[in-house]
């Protein structure tokens, strides 16, 4: 460990501010990243199953 | 047709021809024109053209290189610092600033500032950057460098 | 999985382990996320220019789908390392943004990412979207030695690199392991949003076959969602 203290750890020399400013936009955009690949995934599902569903209920109706 | 080895079809061919021929015609046009702007792109002036006259003077410019070493002076009771920037090679001009330095203003190590060339050869300064180098160190291993030097 | 874990093990060493630089002190500590995020920006759009090569000559759709799964991920890469690179910048140099080569070619990495999602959004036909968008990102290849190579070839305040494949790092071990670390965890990252969205993207562009079908049946029945 490089730092004596968390404390010291969290104040980064003074530069506190700018590192985790940075660190914390990363995290940020990152998991924003994978929130949007999953929500592209669960949207795509979600209407093709409801497109299913719908078509099926189209066969019923020709059926009667 | 070959039977073997890598055959293209002519359709293909002729398409990646084509995809390849405009993109090296616009990249010789970008490198052209970069070498038409070389002077321009450069951020700013090193000390041997702000000395052999080639800086323009009196219009707002931005110069750099490495400050001098023992080169820095403080007026006192003003914000007004003097120090000397040059590129180690002979070449080198006096600086003018007033005001409050960046936090990695070193001298020996690398600046750029804007402003002005005045006729005596002084560049009054308006704004002063910290030019820091490719070069990370531990500061242990700094001190243990500087040792060996001495 | 390895991306997380390499990520993780990297920046917590950069963070933590890692001495100050003797100048900078600790604020270079964000090159750990400044430097991968700017290499693997720049083989983003390398691999978007690539795939659009091959759409445009042996027209093959896969390479059109990993071009528009691109887009969006190496903008954010794009975003990143500009943010970093000003908020570095403010405490180093002594300001957020100059306008040199090296940092005014990367916004024109931003713009190109720009341009070709707006392309393809403005563009209703799938397939002409997809050649368009193979031709802006074919040429906005150009760019990117330019990004590389702008430190070199002209005066900037950025600093040169520290490190390539051909010489030895201008820093210790100590400091250039956990940068490597976190290097290969943003590629690892990047491959796996990556595959993630070309395997939706993919599916949507197949909805109307019959595999598809049997795919979405097979994920529903595992409630992989």
């Amino acid at each position: 460990m490089f730092f004596d203290s968390f404390g010291a750890f969290l104040a980064m020399g003074g530069h506190a501010f700018y590192v985790w400013l940075a660190f914390g936009l990363t995290l940020l955009l990152i998991l924003g990243n994978i929130w949007r690949v999953r929500a592209l995934r669960r949207t795509f599902f979600r209407q093709y199953m409801s497109k299913q569903v719908r078509s099926r209920e189209d066969m019923k109706e020709l059926h009667l | 047709m070959k039977k073997s080895g890598f055959t293209m079809h002519p359709v293909r061919k002729k398409r990646l021809l084509i995809v390849l021929f405009v993109f090296f015609g616009l990249a010789l046009a970008v490198t052209l024109t970069m070498q038409a702007l070389n002077q321009n792109i450069n951020l700013f002036y090193p000390p041997d053209e702000m000395v052999d006259g080639s800086a323009p003077q009196n219009i707002q410019i931005r110069a750099g290189g490495m400050v001098k070493a023992d080169s820095l002076n403080r007026l006192h009771d003003s914000l007004e610092v003097r120090f000397t920037i040059s590129d180690l090679k002979g070449s080198e001009f006096p600086v003018k600033y007033v005001g409050i330095l960046p936090d990695m203003f070193r001298e020996g190590q690398g600046v750029i500032a804007t402003g002005k060339l005045l006729d005596n050869g002084t560049f009054e300064a308006t704004e002063v950057l910290a030019k820091h180098d490719e070069n990370y160190m531990p500061p242990e291993l700094q001190d243990m460098v500087k040792k060996n030097d001495s | 999985m390895g991306a997380v874990l390499l990520l993780s093990v990297g920046t917590v060493w950069g963070l933590a382990f890692a001495p100050a630089d003797y100048q900078q002190g600790n604020s270079f500590r964000i090159m750990y996320i400044h430097v991968p995020t700017a290499i693997v920006a720049q083989s983003s759009y390398m691999m978007m220019g690539v795939a659009g090569l091959i759409l445009l000559v042996w027209r093959m759709k896969l390479a059109d789908v990993v071009a528009a799964a691109i887009v969006p991920l190496g903008f954010s890469m794009t975003l990143i390392a500009l943010f970093t690179g000003a908020i570095w910048g403010k405490p180093t140099w002594g300001t957020w943004w100059i306008w040199d080569a090296r940092t005014t070619s990367m916004l024109v990495l931003l713009f190109l990412f720009i341009g070709v999602g707006a392309l393809r959004d403005a563009i209703s036909s799938v397939e002409t979207a997809g050649r368009a968008c193979a031709v802006l990102a074919v040429v906005g290849m150009i760019n990117i030695p330019i990004i590389k190579y702008s430190v070199d070839w002209w005066l900037t305040l950025h600093q040169s690199s520290s490190i390539s494949l051909t010489s030895a790092p201008t820093m210790p071990s100590s400091m250039w392991v956990p940068l490597l670390l976190n290097i290969l965890g943003m590629y690892c990252f990047f491959g796996a949003v990556l595959t993630s969205a070309v395997r939706t993207g993919i599916l949507i562009r197949e909805q109307n076959t019959v595999w598809v079908a049997e795919v979405v049946a097979g994920e529903v029945d595992n409630d992989v969602f």
